[in-house]
This record gives structure tokens, sequence and C-alpha cells, in this order.
């Protein structure tokens, strides 16, 4: 759906994107996270055909960009940063106009669909300037999809809005997934990310890592193991360290901590041990790090 | 064709929702086809009916055959009026064109209408001609209401001949789409590259210029607008107006209007 080849973009001598080599799936939902500055914007701008490359080659749902950018615009959607509606207009009229520029066969059809499915429906003659800012992003959001794009590109779609209009969002994206669209999410919201990504890039003009979540967590940090113990000691943790799968165990309070790379496999082994050894154990849980503490770590180090 | 058509009504429905638009689009025209009908009815009551060879030689010049001399001050000062019909089309669509770009700009409206397919060409094709027809429509209004007017004030006859003759027709229904499609591109262009749109509007203001510059020079006698140089003119315009459409295009720069407009 997506590939790019040493992708690069310069604005005089500032380099925004270096030799981004990427691969979206069909069907994935794709997390593009960077620091503010990184190049985000500017990559979601080239792989819409809005800006040109510098230099590098790229493929949008088949097209190449900088060569066939009106069919690329025809058949992607796009999320920009700041919804950008007519705010003097109604709600229904802005994607009117919109259903009209990208040539939809039912544009009233559509308009209502995505009115009614966004819940904006009976507020479709209101002036968009009157929607608050969930409502805009909303409307901005039937309007990248008027057009049934099997790619959207969302550029922070969640950023400044509620946490009631943020869950909305993302079920919305959810539902999409369902739907087989291939989802292109630009954001600094590492829980939106981990929660909505199948795989994330992080990127800092050039990209760091690709991989899922799940997978990143386990490379950086390892997993993690938390056992709860009443009578949790030195010994216990010598017991458990001592098992050839353990990389690493230690107490800390009363919970004992073990890493290691397949807690299903191996954490009854563990609990045989600590029951042998006497420990009285209260609850186990995997400790996760949360995006968050990966990204940090990556960009840190980058 | 459709693209263009959704730009134009888009613009409409925008800028007519600003009434300093809408009444810079209805006053001018009005005023400046009101204003000669009411000095043609003020000068018509009076006694000037000699011949024309007790006139000064400045306004000799503009009598034409079967003028009394009281007639041909009238046309005097009523074409000078006339002028002013080819700055309806320069000044009308300013407001409009200036706004055009600079206004998606600050409402961030602009990146999501350049994403869809629309080309450049039809993109600007939509704004020019949503800031021309008005000003055409306004121009033509304008002076389709001086035409009855004058005709019902001066009972037809040489007057009124000589101010619907046909270098008026010329100037008015030729030169003056003309001008709107030069003021149009000039204030489009200038748009592209401001950030305000006061500052556009401004700006562009500057292209009514060369048009005022033939209205005094008419005034201080320096030459006499006749249908041949009406005719230059609009031939001038055809060319300029071709280079000015070309450099609006390629003036459109979308990556640096994107990247660079903060």
């Amino acid at each position: 759906m997506i590939n790019t080849e040493n992708l690069s973009k310069n604005f005089n001598q500032t380099v925004a994107v270096e030799n981004l080599t990427l691969h979206v799936d069909e069907g994935e939902v794709f997390g593009f996270l960077g620091p503010n500055g990184a190049g985000k914007t500017t990559t979601v701008r080239m792989l819409t055909s809005l800006i040109a490359p510098t230099s590098g080659s790229a493929v949008v749902n088949g097209y190449q960009v900088g060569q066939q950018d009106t069919e690329i615009r025809r058949t992607v959607g796009i999320l920009t940063e700041t919804p950008g509606m007519y705010d003097n207009l109604s709600a229904e009229y802005n994607l009117e106009i919109y259903a009209s520029l990208y040539e939809v066969k039912d544009p009233k059809g559509q308009v209502e669909k995505y009115l009614r499915m966004l819940g904006l429906w009976d507020r479709r003659r209101d002036e968009a300037g009157m929607f608050s800012k969930g409502m805009k992003q909303k409307l901005a959001i039937a309007r990248a999809l008027l057009h049934e794009p099997r790619i959207l590109f969302l550029d922070e779609p969640t950023a400044a809005l509620d946490p009631e209009a943020s869950h909305l969002v993302h079920d919305f994206i959810t539902d999409l997934r369902k739907e087989g669209r291939t989802i292109f999410l630009c954001t600094h919201n590492l829980d939106e990310a981990d929660r909505l990504c199948d795989r994330v890039g992080v990127f800092k003009t050039h990209l760091l890592v690709v991989d899922s979540p799940a997978n990143l967590r386990s490379q950086l940090f390892g997993r993690r193991v938390v056992f709860h113990l009443l009578n949790s000691n030195e010994t216990m943790a010598s017991i458990v360290k001592a098992l050839p799968f353990v990389h690493d165990a230690k107490v800390v309070e009363n919970k004992l901590l073990v890493s290691l790379d397949d807690p299903e496999a191996h954490n009854p082994e563990i609990i045989r041990a600590l029951v042998g050894a006497g420990a009285d154990i209260q609850f186990v849980g995997e400790l996760r790090h949360s995006l968050e503490d990966v990204y940090l770590q990556l960009v840190k180090n980058a | 064709m459709n693209k263009i058509k959704t730009i134009i009504r888009k613009e409409w429905a925008e800028v007519f929702k600003k009434r300093m638009v809408l009444f810079s689009v209805i006053f001018l025209p009005l005023f400046l086809s009101v204003l000669p009908l009411i000095i043609l009815s003020t000068m018509g009551g009076s006694n000037v009916n000699a011949a024309t060879a007790d006139l000064p030689a400045q306004f000799q010049q503009f009598c034409k055959a079967g003028m009394t001399s009281g007639e041909c001050m009238q046309y005097y000062i009523v074409s000078e009026f006339l002028i002013m019909f080819m700055l309806i089309p320069l000044f009308v669509p300013v407001n409009i064109a200036a706004y055009s770009i600079v206004g998606e700009k600050t409402t961030r409206s602009l990146e999501p209408l350049l994403a869809t397919p629309i080309t450049t060409s039809e993109l600007l094709a939509g704004k020019n001609l949503a800031s021309v027809i008005p000003a055409v429509i306004a121009t033509w209004a304008g002076f389709a209401i001086f035409a009855v007017g004058s005709l019902i004030i001066t009972g037809g006859g040489a007057l009124a001949a000589a101010l619907l003759d046909p270098m008026w027709l010329l100037a008015v229904l030729v030169a003056g789409p003309l001008m709107a499609v030069l003021s149009v591109n000039f204030s489009i262009m200038v748009s592209s590259r401001v950030n305000d749109p006061r500052v556009a509007e401004q700006l562009s203001a500057v292209i009514i210029l060369p048009i005022l510059a033939i209205f005094f020079g008419q005034i201080a006698g320096l030459f006499v607008l006749n249908s041949a140089l009406i005719l230059v003119m609009c031939l001038v315009l055809v060319l300029v107006d071709i280079l000015m459409v070309y450099f609006a295009v390629r003036l459109f720069q979308r990556e640096t209007i994107l990247t660079r407009w903060k």
C-alpha cells in the first residue's frame, strides 16, 4: 500500500526527512511517532503528493509520488493537522464542496452517510465555525472519508481534543481498521498509538525503528513479571535467578521482579520453584513498559 | 469543469456573506451610474445651446455632429464618468480576489483543498471566475442603468448617441472584463505571496493606478479617448491578461504556500 525507498526532503540547507525506507501493508494501522519538527507532517505531505520529495521514491496505492500525483490525491484521504473548515459555511455544504472536488458519485448520499456516522447530522445546517474543536475534527474526518479512500493519513487526529472526543475518534479509527482500510497515523499521543497501531515507526528526521509496540517493549526492556509475595527475600530471588531461562531477578519491597523472554511458557516453573521454597504468592502479573518509555528511550539515544 | 463550478460556488457562498464585499460590489457601480445621470439631469436645464464654435478648444474636441455647445459640455463631463466604468472591473474584484488565497491560508483550509485532485489551473480558474463574474455583471448592470437613464433624460438625440456610441460599448463590454481579469490575476499573485488579507487588498489596489492615469490624462487634455485607442487598449489587455494568467499559475507554488506560510 505504501512503499518508500530512501525518501528525502530538504528545505534549502535543512534536512526535514532523510532516507526514509518504509513499507506499510494493506489494512494496517501504522503509527508514525516522533518529536515536534521530526518531519512527520513533511512525510505525510510527500506521501499525499502535496509536496515533492527532494530525492528517493515512494509508491502509494500503486501510484508513484511525483509522477501520478492527481491519482494519489484522488485515492487517499487526509486529515490535516488543523481541520481547516470553511467556518461561515454549513457543515453539510463544507462536505458537499469536497464531495464534488473528489468527484464522488453520490455526493448527497455520502455526505449524509458520514454526517450520520459521526453524529453530526442534526447539526448539518449549522456553520462549521459554531462547532466545538471535537465536532470540527469529526467533520474533517468525514471530509477525508467522503470518497472512500483505501488509505487514510491522519495527522494528529486527537490533538487538542477532550478525552470524550478523543475516545470517539479512537473508536472511529478502530471501525475503519475493521473495514480493512490502511491508516497512517501521525501522533504524539503514545497511548493512542499503543492501543490503535499494529506497528509503529519512531522517526526523528530518519527512521529509528519500526515494529509492533509489544516487540519494541520486549526488544528494549525485555519482559518482566512481578510476583507479589508475603514473605519475599533474597534467597527466593537467588532460587529464581538460578533458573536457566531467567535473565535477572531482584526483590523490591514485597515484590520479586523477574526478567525473562517467555513468561507464558516459564511462569509455571517459577511459581513451582517459589512455592517449593515456601513462598506465599499473592498475585502474579506482567510489568508493562509503556510505549512512552520505549519512545523516550529511542529518541534519547538517537 | 465541475470542479471549477464548485470553487466558484464556494467562493461566492463565502465571500458574499461578508457585508463589506457585498457593499463594494453593489455600491460603486450603482454610484457611478447614478452620479452621471444626476449631472445629465441637472445640466440639461441650463441654457447653453449656442453653436459649438463659441466653446473653448478643449471642449470642442469632444463635440460630435449635431450637438449643441451645452450638449458638448454635458458629454465632456459625463464622459469622464464613463471612464469610471473601466475602473469598476478593476476595483470590485480586488476585494474578492485578494481574499481568495490568503483567506484560505488564514483559515488553514488551503491544505485540505490542495489535497484533493484539483489541478492548480482548475483552482485558479475557479477563483478567477468567482471574482471576475461579479465585477463584470456589476459593471454591465451599472452601465445598463446609465444607458437607460441617459436615454430617458436626454430623450435620445445626438448626446444619447454619443454617450452610447460603439467606443463606450467597446470600453465597457470588452475592455471592462479584460481589466477585471488583469486585476484578479494581479490580486491572486499578491495574495499568493503575502500572509494578511488586508495587505493583499492594499497591494492589489495598486492595479487601479493605470486607469486613474487615463482618467486624469483625459481631464488634463493629454489625450482624448477614441475607438482606435480603446481597441488598442483591448489588444494590449488581451496580451497582458495572458501573461498575468501565466505568471499567476507559475507563482502559485503549492509547496511554497504550504511550507512557508506560518
